[in-house]
């Protein structure tokens, strides 16, 4: 059972990210950037990580996408293009998924070469998850993860005063001269 | 109950190619935008899956991290392309070349 989730979140995940890259309409790639990120959701809760499936589809699905459709609904691109492929990036791109998939095969050929130990038979049956309460992130974020997270705090500050300056509407340069 | 931390490793690195193939080959910013987001998911589920096989809490408090910086990236970078596009009319790639040369 388990596997066969594995397998469908994992389908579902390729698919729909496959279909934010190729739909020409930006709205269908944000709806389709849902699907992905709730079947990594699902991914999730595979690994026992609920509590950050929940905040995966809280923000990712909930608050960025929303954010997506309100940017893309505002700009209102008017002709929609074909998606025309430049020959560098082509070559860019297949050499990049040529490098990704013979690193992705070589641990999977050879798990240990890459990583010590990890080719052991160490399977979701096998191991045991690490407890996964809010409780345990509350405790790491305020112990060992202190710092990190006061300065997220802070880029977040950052990024509302940011936010708020970029959008503001000048009604002239010399406006912002004056303010500045 | 198979799975291992390879199958989630490599279910991770094609996310990250499909992502990466959006950076490359779109050329509407919006979009663009999103390949990164899904390129960042990819990451988070490589992390998660560590932290699940390897029994420690590390990883998933980075996912955390990642979350949090990738929503306010997401909040600064369309404000940007809102501003650019007050500016030029366009959120396409080729017409944003002022920079260029």
């Amino acid at each position: 059972m388990v596997d066969f989730l594995f397998y469908f979140f994992t389908a579902v995940t390729w698919g729909s990210a496959a279909m934010v890259v190729l739909s020409r309409n930006p709205v269908n790639a944000a709806m389709f950037l849902i699907v992905a990120m709730v079947g990594i959701a699902g991914l999730f809760v595979l690994l026992s990580a609920f509590f950050l499936a929940v905040l995966q589809v809280l923000v990712y699905a909930g608050a960025v996408v929303v954010l997506f459709l309100f940017v893309i609904m505002l700009l209102d691109e008017g002709e929609k293009r074909r998606i025309r492929a430049g020959k560098v990036s082509s070559v860019a791109s297949v050499m990049a998924l040529v490098l990704l998939l013979v690193g992705a095969l070589s641990v999977a050929v050879s798990p240990d070469l890459v990583v010590p130990g990890m080719g052991e038979a160490r399977t979701l049956g096998t191991t045991e998850p690490v407890g996964d309460a809010p409780r345990e992130y509350g405790y790491h974020l305020f112990t060992a993860y202190m710092l990190p997270f006061q300065v997220a705090g802070f880029l977040l500050l950052v990024a509302m005063i940011g936010v708020i300056l970029l959008s503001k509407r000048y009604r002239d340069e010399s406006e912002v001269r004056a303010q500045v | 109950m198979n799975i291992g931390i390879v199958d989630f490793l490599v279910a991770s690195a094609l996310l990250f190619a499909i992502g990466f193939f959006g950076v490359l080959l779109r050329r509407n910013t919006l979009v663009v935008y999103m390949c990164l987001e899904l390129m960042l998911n990819a990451v988070n589920l490589a992390l998660v899956a560590f932290s699940r096989f390897n029994g420690t809490m590390d990883g998933n408090i980075f996912v955390f991290f990642i979350i949090t910086v990738a929503a306010a990236e997401v909040a600064v970078g369309l404000a940007i392309i809102v501003t650019l596009f007050r500016r030029r009319e366009t959120v396409q790639l080729p017409d944003l070349n002022l920079l260029r040369h």
